[in-house]
């Protein structure tokens, strides 16, 4: 009850604010748009979007409505051009400070939430004062009302939520773009450097062998002796590209061997569960193997870690790898270079990792990539099985006879009174068991109709994989 | 006069086998190039040794080796000697389980090397190992932390790795340029460091050391 009037009290205490804020918004809106002094602009926006952040703060402690905030998000920073220079529209900056401030001001200028924030902070004083008595006399009652009062502003729209997802993907896909690009630069470097310069000295070493094959057969030999090393070396050399592109044991035999493979090769101790019983997509399975191989390294690297353990699992169509190790903890993905490269690597497919790591340990990293697993493997959609198909088909397709012909309408021949029998078995019958045969009839045909339709509908119920629901977990 | 298979996809490469074992003495009983047809070769046939590539069609994954264990739970300690592009701790390990013997797991650049691989693939045949160096060193890192192994001399060290890959002392005396006697009283020393039970079966001691090397 204190709270609560607490809440209210700070509610109020507000109001003070907002009408300093609505008198300097309006003068601002003059001075903006009437004298032109656009800089007035950005301060007054942001000013009033503390004021509507505080109060969706007080909404959500007070009555438990969460209110989304609705702003489209920030524009990216302006990027320079080759010759180093600024482009906004079509003028050119030397600093990226107008730029900037040029999005900043369109940004804020047509996003409707501005100008829904505008409209709000104009009635809600009054709707404040209107809500006053309820307030006081209720304050639980009146602290919901007035947070579905603010929810109609200040919430998030659907096109707001929209094109935040919209620029979130454009993100993801840009991140998948250069990363992609950056590993193909990285596989060309590794190849030109190493395997091309190594066949080019062969191809020599091969040429000199054959001109002395001839004059000096013990020199030649000496040099082929040299080329077949030269040629191993090359394949090793080749064997470590491949790793880095796509590992042998992946393509083989998917991700948990792979997983395996690499615990194996770990001087750390590492145990790995797998719990998948059909193969994720070979993007994603990389994407998965390469983050893993990174946070094992990374254990022994940085981490100073003894033991590890990895778990794969599946909850529903989202695959779940935890790693944990013992090591001193206090990862910190702004300072590591390798858990932002996860991170962009996992992007791709809306995938997120979460990193638990207090001083002194233990690290716990987990990396969720959602609905990477094709739905029939999730569970969701279990299959009939052949018999109980067949069951269904018979039912559906013999239904009909008891419950028609030989119910209802020998029934209606009966009532009416036709002296035709035709093939209706009641009719047939002695006059006490003709009546009893039709509703018997009509209840068999109903009973059949109405397995037919239960025995897939209870099949559904109780899918043959039981679906887990997600467990909540902090990401940053 | 030992009957061999050849599994190999590449036209090429299972040319150059087959001839390369052919002129060393052995009788090319038949040269398959898929998954299936070497598991009904390595059946029907009973070759004394096979050369089998990890990676066969129709699958192109692991076709080969998945073919070689099968055939060896039916038939046990059936000689095959695995071949591969790239060495894995956990097919070797696959391949070690039955602990039976007669098993080969080499890098395809052994070839190279026609006079080891022969060797290699006339150890198999008569039922002992060939374990690829690369595999050896990657177990021996893997067990870096391992204390009896730390324990070892650099030069019982290097008798052990000789020894995983699957040599008989008198092959390691020839590599290491030591006397056989010598060789024998590091073996001894390896044993009791790591404790295990000494064995005069050369085959035996091989698949006693990787088993203690797997058994982390």
């Amino acid at each position: 009850m204190v709270r609560k009037i607490g809440h209210v009290l700070a509610l109020l205490a507000l109001v003070v604010v907002q009408l300093l804020t609505l008198v300097s918004a309006f003068l601002c809106l003059v001075l903006c748009f009437g004298l032109g002094m656009v800089f007035l602009f950005p301060p007054q926006v942001r000013m009033i979007r503390w004021v509507t952040g505080m109060t969706r703060y007080l909404v959500r402690s007070s009555s438990g409505i969460v209110i989304e905030p609705p702003y489209l998000p920030k524009p990216p920073p302006p990027q320079p051009q080759p010759d180093g220079l600024y482009r906004s529209h079509r003028t050119l900056y030397k600093t990226p400070r107008m730029p900037a401030w040029n999005d900043r001001w369109k940004w804020m200028l047509t996003d409707p939430a501005t100008w829904r924030d505008g409209f709000w902070l104009l009635l809600d004083p009054g709707v404040k004062m209107v809500l006053l008595p309820l307030l006081i006399l209720l304050p639980g009652r009146g602290l919901r009302v007035y947070g579905l009062w603010c929810e109609l502003l200040l919430a998030a729209t659907a096109s707001s939520r929209m094109a935040g997802q919209l620029s979130s993907l454009n993100r993801a896909r840009n991140l998948a773009v250069d990363t992609q690009a950056a590993e193909m630069r990285r596989i060309e470097r590794d190849l030109h450097d190493g395997t091309q310069a190594r066949l080019v000295a062969l191809g020599m070493t091969i040429g000199a062998a054959e001109q002395l094959m001839e004059s000096d057969p013990k020199a030649a030999r000496a040099l082929m002796a040299k080329a077949r090393e030269a040629s191993a070396e090359t394949l090793t050399e080749l064997r470590r590209v491949i790793r880095g592109i796509h590992p042998p044991v992946l393509a083989e035999r998917g991700l948990g061997d792979a997983v395996r493979a690499l615990a194996m090769d770990s001087a750390l101790k590492v145990s790995v569960q797998v719990e998948l019983t059909h193969r994720p997509e070979a993007p994603v399975e990389a994407a998965a193997y390469f983050a893993v191989s990174e946070l094992l390294s990374n254990a022994a690297r940085h981490g100073g870690a003894e033991s590890v353990e990895i778990d794969i699992s599946t909850s529903g169509a989202n695959l779940r790898i935890t790693v944990t190790d013992d090591g001193w903890g206090g990862a910190d993905p702004s300072k590591g270079s390798g858990l932002t490269g996860i991170e962009r690597r996992l992007a791709a497919f809306d995938g997120v990792m979460a990193i638990h790591s207090p001083a002194g340990g233990p690290t716990t990293v987990t990396l969720e990539l959602p609905k990477v697993l094709p739905q029939h493997w999730a569970g969701d959609v279990a299959k009939l099985p052949r018999w109980k198909l067949a069951t269904v088909i018979a039912l559906y397709g013999t239904a009909w006879c008891p419950l028609f012909p030989q119910g209802v309408v020998a029934g209606i021949f009966k009532l009416v009174g036709f002296d035709e029998k035709a093939w209706f078995l009641a009719l047939h019958l002695p006059d006490a068991w003709q009546w009893p045969c039709i509703a018997f009839m009509i209840l068999l045909g109903t009973a059949m109709y109405a397995t037919a339709v239960a025995i897939p509908a209870h099949h559904k119920d109780h899918p043959l994989a039981p679906r887990n629901p997600l467990e909540g977990v902090g990401f940053c | 006069m030992n009957r061999v298979l050849v599994a190999e996809d590449l036209y090429l490469l299972r040319d150059g086998l087959v001839h390369l074992l052919q002129a060393h003495g052995f009788d090319v009983v038949a040269a398959v190039e898929s998954g299936p047809e070497l598991l009904k070769g390595l059946l029907e046939l009973r070759p004394d040794v096979s050369v089998v590539d990890v990676r066969l069609p129709p699958t192109l994954t692991d076709e080969g080796l998945q073919a070689s264990l099968e055939a060896r739970k039916k038939v046990p300690g059936l000689p095959i000697l695995v071949l591969s592009q790239h060495v894995e701790q956990l097919y070797a390990r696959e391949l070690l389980a039955d602990g039976s013997g007669g098993i080969g797991y080499l890098l395809k650049d052994r070839v190279f090397n026609a006079e080891q691989f022969i060797d290699a693939v006339r150890r198999v045949a008569a039922g002992g190992t060939a374990m690829d160096p690369e595999v050896i060193s990657k177990l021996l890192a893997s067990n870096a932390k391992n204390e009896p192994l730390a324990a070892l001399t650099p030069r019982e060290r290097e008798v052990l790795e000789q020894m995983a890959e699957g040599r008989s002392n008198a092959a390691i005396s020839q590599r290491l340029y030591l006397s056989e006697s010598a060789v024998a009283k590091h073996t001894a020393g390896i044993f009791g460091k790591l404790g295990l039970a000494p064995s005069d079966d050369d085959n035996r001691r091989v698949l006693a050391v990787l088993a203690y090397l797997n058994n982390r």
